[in-house]
């Protein structure tokens, strides 16, 4: 087996990660993209111990933990998501910049008049 | 090109193609789905790589856990259901540090281990066995600590997801 297969699908998967990041607006998309670039981490570690790995499985148990890791921070990562909603009433992180916190809310009266729209908002903690 | 290769070239492709599909994909539902098809296709190139347990693993979590769990909050945040345009920002500037990232790690790993050829042999490598005595033996406070890091973000979770008194 060529060693270089394995890295080069992972440093494309990494890269696919990167735009996704960039690219998105969604935040639960925008983490969809950051499990990409630890899944090609995963994939790294685990190569690096099939090429180097002879005395013992070092590189799969450090993928392990990556993926141990990965569903912490997703979970966190959701957590923040959903309070986000519950107050902004949106998921889209272009929109922090309009909100710029609650303190300056005040300032961008365009921009905060749709977000924190008191129908979605109410609707959202009745299902929720 | 051994056998390994072209699965591994095979499943890659898979994993990368579906890589491309969650990121650019106009449907918020449908992008998780094609999540699940990329990570099961990067289970399937650990178990070319002789990674059996790492890769049943990958499955239990990453497809059964995570990404009933990114499907559940995209459910509870109200994503549009059909296709939405106002997924988006612009292309082109991250299509070009997304580019630029590629060419720079495709150029490093390929001149680190472009000649570099490994035979693969059998699956005990990857074992069940094998992998548990390697973290019961040499990396039991890792272990620990994650298991201390997993319930700090349990109960994070359950902090910062729960509904206020105040609201």
């Amino acid at each position: 087996m060529h060693a270089a297969i394995p890295y080069i699908i992972a440093a494309l998967l990494c890269s696919v990660g990167v735009y996704g990041i960039m690219v998105r607006r969604n935040a639960v998309l925008l983490l969809m993209a950051v499990e990409l670039i630890l899944a090609a981490a995963t994939l790294i570690l685990v190569t690096a111990d099939a090429v180097h790995g002879a005395a013992a499985p070092t590189g799969q148990v450090f993928a392990l933990f990556v993926i141990v890791l990965a569903a912490a921070e997703i979970g966190v990562g959701l957590a923040i998501v959903l309070r986000w909603y519950r107050t902004f009433g949106s998921v889209d992180i272009t929109e922090v910049d309009a909100q710029g916190g609650e303190s300056s809310a005040s300032d961008s009266d365009s921009g905060a008049a749709d977000n924190t729209d008191p129908v979605a908002t109410s609707s959202a903690q009745v299902m929720l | 090109m051994t056998v390994a290769d072209v699965l591994l070239v095979a499943l890659g492709g898979l994993a990368v193609g579906a890589g491309l599909l969650v990121v650019s994909c106009a449907h918020v539902v449908r992008a998780g789905l094609w999540l699940v098809v990329a990570l099961g296709a990067l289970a399937g190139c650990f178990l070319v790589l002789s990674a059996e347990f790492v890769a049943w693993v990958q499955l239990l979590i990453y497809v059964g856990a995570v990404v009933v769990l990114l499907l559940f909050v995209t459910m509870l945040t109200r994503a549009p259901i059909g296709r939405s345009e106002e997924l988006d920002r612009s292309r082109w500037p991250a299509a070009l540090v997304g580019g630029a990232t590629a060419i720079t790690l495709v150029t490093l790993l390929v001149q680190a281990f472009g000649g570099v050829t490994v035979t693969l042999n059998g699956a005990a490598i990857g074992s069940a066995q094998r992998i548990g005595v390697a973290v019961f033996s040499g990396w039991v406070l890792g272990f620990e600590l994650l298991s201390v890091i997993l319930l700090a973000a349990l109960i994070a979770t359950i902090v910062v997801s729960r509904r206020m008194d105040s609201e």
